[in-house]
């Protein structure tokens, strides 16, 4: 149970009458790669938002290395090593490339309580965000506002912020979404680059992703996880190529 | 010229003339309304710190601000606290522990929710300024509000005071200034714009509201003192929704998200309130459309505004100029 | 005994009086996301063009309907001009619509003077009732029935008619419902004109108990904004409950704690507040 990073156990969500969410129990072992997918409305959004905090769940409960996280509010569940990524970019418009990285940055530090000095003071924290995005060949942007990079800047960036939280567990929300192949191929790449061993649960409609990066599987359908396995194995199971209309896996 | 060279300059210029002016051969009536401009910029900065950074709509400003003129004034006359640095501190603490229970019910809400919550809660305190006779005075008010001392030097001259509102406005400028570009005003600018990112990076959006909302009360408070003794009086107008709103006017008018506007909009909310009010009843009616204006077309405040038609202005000039050119 | 019931009617009376104007603000809000400040203006406006209508010897009721018609014109006309752009920004409508209420609160002043302006009820309704010791305006229970049926003819609209259902599903969820083929604009305008027609027309229909006068409309303001906090945002059901609360609250408030009658309305809302922030029937946020 301590090699677990995270568990799920009999998580449902019901939103009123309406079920999006039953039963659902998965385990993802310590620098595991998991891909979750599932056609449209199976509830994977939901199931991150439960995760990460946001939403509260009907019933079951989550653990995070070991801990129950279950009451925890998605802010102290990022404190706890939970770092995640937003199926719609979720930056902050109005601030440069480098302060969106500082805020992630400095999230942990006492840093951020301090009022009476200005950032001007703080360049040890301006090039650890500036050498982040010099990773990902993003330096150039640096002081410009993030609501004028283009989308493409937009998703590293989105993905960035996660990453310099230095997560134990990192939770990807489609990041190639809207993505031309090209741009989702750096996003992949990147994801293969940066891992460092972390324990990463990714949903994902893009299968080439699926495959570029993840090792296992899990499927849902209408809320239920129908599969949960090695993706090869996910990968020749006749009942997840059925949900998938004619097996386009 | 580099632009930063002319703001340096423009500040300093500006600067010289506040220091000089009440010795400058102006009217005193001239020189108390500029007392009442700095007192009304400092109120003003506090509820950008909100607006502009933190996306709080307080409509509750004024009774921060008017709970520190009023602790003040009842120190002063009910508990004999006298003096200018414990009439100050009775203020400010009042100030704080308003918003601090304010802060406990209005954040329960956000956006919308939060706006509403805070003009029933100005309300409330609104209503006991104005019922709790025994204490507030009522309609009445609290009177005969004597400027204490500061040190050795008497305040009781228009002069007097208006250095002393006017080294008030510049301790809160450079602080505020300072608050806004500093690791914390950065993350206030985060809750501002995406809390829900702010909250997945780990920060509790809840604390960062409140604290700004506290933050904010210590010159809202400050500024509440500075009234009561400059009116040396203090009644429930001066906590209404209309001082509330006056403060909103004056801040967006100056522009959020730049405290050093405020200065801007107090002068224009104050002097063309003064000029309006002598040439026609229907001031209120004037300034009324002049915001509506301003909000429809010129969102970002005076700082954004003046700047633009001053370029307007020149570029319509240098188009003149060829044309006259044989 | 007499004491509660006296109050009780009292309070509910006044209730009925802050449904008219929440009710509007709060289908407003829940439709449009727009705070719309004036609201409390358009009552107070009402109510003097009903005044003065009835000066000039117009029936009562047809005075205060007139009141409604021309508040709700001033606020079609307010509204197509510039507040339909910005109905999903909720701090530019509001301040807005904080400049509407500067301008009407000097219209008023100019064209009325300052003097409060005491309104009459219509004579047959002008008497008391009394029930032993208990004594109370027959008024009361006019301004009750009134109020209850304008609640009445709200609700089987929202319920039972085609644009009823448009409003709800708009408020529900608008992208989906203008995705639906929903005209959700034109909700926008019905609700907008029904808000400022009721609040208008319950200003005469208020006047014998509330008095005209420049001031009532910010007096009104918090309370009505405390209805909407109590009963829960675009919930008609909310706005009827709150107005009930809130009336009952503030007429024991006054007999009770008159030094403090204002100040009791914050207990319902610090109440709601801690427990339920969303309102009594407001959705969960």
């Amino acid at each position: 149970m301590n090699d677990a990073c995270l568990e799920l156990r009999g998580i449902s969500k019901r939103f009123g009458s309406l079920g999006v969410l039953d039963d659902v129990t998965l385990t993802v072992r310590r620098g595991e790669r998991r891909g979750i997918i599932g056609p449209n409305g199976a509830g994977k959004s939901t199931l991150f938002n439960i995760i990460a905090g946001e939403l509260p769940a009907s019933g079951g409960t989550v653990h995070l290395l070991g801990r129950d996280v279950t009451r925890l509010p998605a802010h102290r569940r990022a404190r706890a090593g939970l770092a995640r990524t937003f199926q719609t970019t979720t930056l902050f418009p109005r601030l440069t490339a480098v302060e969106n990285l500082v805020l992630a940055l400095q999230a942990h530090s006492v840093e951020r309580f301090h009022l009476l000095a200005p950032r001007s003071r703080y360049h040890a924290r301006d090039e650890e965000a500036l050498a982040l995005l010099d990773r990902v060949g993003l330096a150039a942007c640096a002081e410009t506002l993030v609501d004028a990079l283009g989308y493409g800047e937009k998703r590293q960036i989105e993905i960035l912020l996660a990453l310099a939280q230095k997560p134990q567990l990192l939770l990807l929300d489609e990041p190639t979404a809207g993505l031309a192949p090209a741009d989702a191929a750096l996003i992949t790449e990147m994801l293969n680059r940066e891992r460092d061993g972390m324990t990463m649960v990714l949903i994902e409609h893009d299968m080439g992703v699926v495959f570029d990066v993840v090792e296992n599987l899990t499927v849902l359908h209408h809320g239920r996880v129908v599969a949960d396995g090695p993706l090869d194995a996910i990968r020749g199971d006749a009942k997840v190529q059925e949900i998938y209309l004619g097996g386009n896996l | 010229m580099s632009a930063r060279r002319r703001w340096v300059m423009t500040i300093v210029a500006g600067a010289a003339v506040a220091l000089l002016l009440p010795h400058l051969g102006v009217p005193t009536f001239f020189v108390s309304l500029l007392t009442q401009t700095w007192i009304i910029a400092i109120a003003a900065m506090s509820l950008d710190l909100l607006i502009g950074f933190v996306g709080l709509v307080n409509f509750s400003q004024a009774a921060l601000f008017g709970v520190g003129a009023y602790a003040v004034a009842i120190g002063a006359t009910r508990f004999h606290i006298t003096g200018f640095a414990s009439g100050m501190v009775c203020g400010i603490i009042a100030a704080v522990v308003t918003a601090a229970l304010f802060g406990l019910v209005a954040l329960r809400a956000e956006g919308p929710g939060f706006i509403i919550i805070t003009i029933a809660l100005n309300q409330i305190v609104w209503g006991l300024a104005y019922q709790w006779v025994s204490v507030s005075g009522g309609d009445n008010g609290i009177t005969g509000i004597v400027r204490p001392p500061l040190g050795s030097i008497d305040l009781s001259s228009n002069t007097a005071y208006y250095y002393v509102c006017l080294a008030a406005f510049a301790l809160t400028l450079a602080v505020l200034m300072t608050v806004v570009r500093s690791p914390y005003g950065l993350v206030l600018k985060g809750v501002r714009d995406t809390p829900r990112r702010m909250r997945a990076l780990g920060y509790n959006v809840w604390f960062y509201r409140y604290s700004a909302l506290l933050l904010s009360s210590v010159f809202a408070g400050t500024a509440g003192v500075l009234f009561a003794w400059y009116n040396q009086f203090v009644g429930p107008v001066d906590l209404s929704l209309d001082q509330s709103t006056q403060f909103l006017i004056v801040t967006i008018l100056g522009g959020l998200g730049t405290i050093y506007g405020q200065l801007f909009g107090a002068l224009v909310v104050i002097f063309l309130s003064n000029e309006l009010s002598s040439i026609t009843q229907r001031w209120m009616l004037v300034l009324g459309v002049i915001y509506f204006a301003i909000v429809l077309y010129a969102p970002g405040g005076l700082v954004v505004l003046v700047p633009r038609l001053w370029d307007r202005l020149r570029g319509k000039r240098i188009a003149i100029v060829p044309a006259e050119r044989p | 005994m007499q004491f509660y019931i006296q109050n009780a009617l009292g309070g509910l009376a006044y209730g009925s009086l802050l449904f008219l104007i929440a009710s509007g603000l709060t289908l407003i809000f829940g439709l449009m996301r727009i705070i719309n400040l004036a609201q409390t203006s358009f009552y107070l406006l009402g109510a003097y063009i009903g005044l003065t209508l009835v000066t000039h010897g117009w029936n009562f009721w047809l005075a205060s309907v007139a009141g409604g018609v021309v508040t709700m014109a001033l606020g079609l006309a307010v509204y197509s001009a510039f507040l339909h752009r910005y109905h999903a920004d909720p701090l530019t409508s509001l301040l807005l619509t904080l400049g509407l209420t500067l301008i009407l609160d000097d219209g008023i002043l100019a064209l009325w003077g300052g003097d409060p302006h005491s309104i009459a009820p219509p004579a047959i309704f002008a008497g008391s009732l009394s029930f032993g010791t208990l004594v109370f305006p027959v008024y009361w229970l006019v301004v009750i029935g009134i109020s209850f049926t304008i609640a009445a003819i709200l609700f089987l609209t929202l319920q039972r008619t085609m644009l009823g259902v448009m409003i709800r599903a708009a408020v529900d969820d608008e992208e989906m419902a203008r995705g639906l083929g929903v005209d959700v604009n034109r909700a926008f305008y019905v609700v907008f004109a029904a808000g400022a027609l009721i609040a208008g027309l319950g200003g005469l229909l208020g006047g014998p108990i509330t008095s005209a006068y420049p001031g009532l409309d910010g007096e009104l303001t918090p309370l009505a904004f405390a209805v909407v906090i109590v009963g829960g945002m675009g919930s008609l059901g909310g706005a009827l409950a709150g107005s009930l609360i809130i009336g009952l609250v503030n007429a024991f408030g006054k007999a009770l704690f008159p030094e403090l009658s204002y100040f009791t309305i914050f207990v319902p809302v610090a109440l709601i507040m801690a427990f339920r922030p969303q309102g009594l029937f407001g959705r969960k946020l």
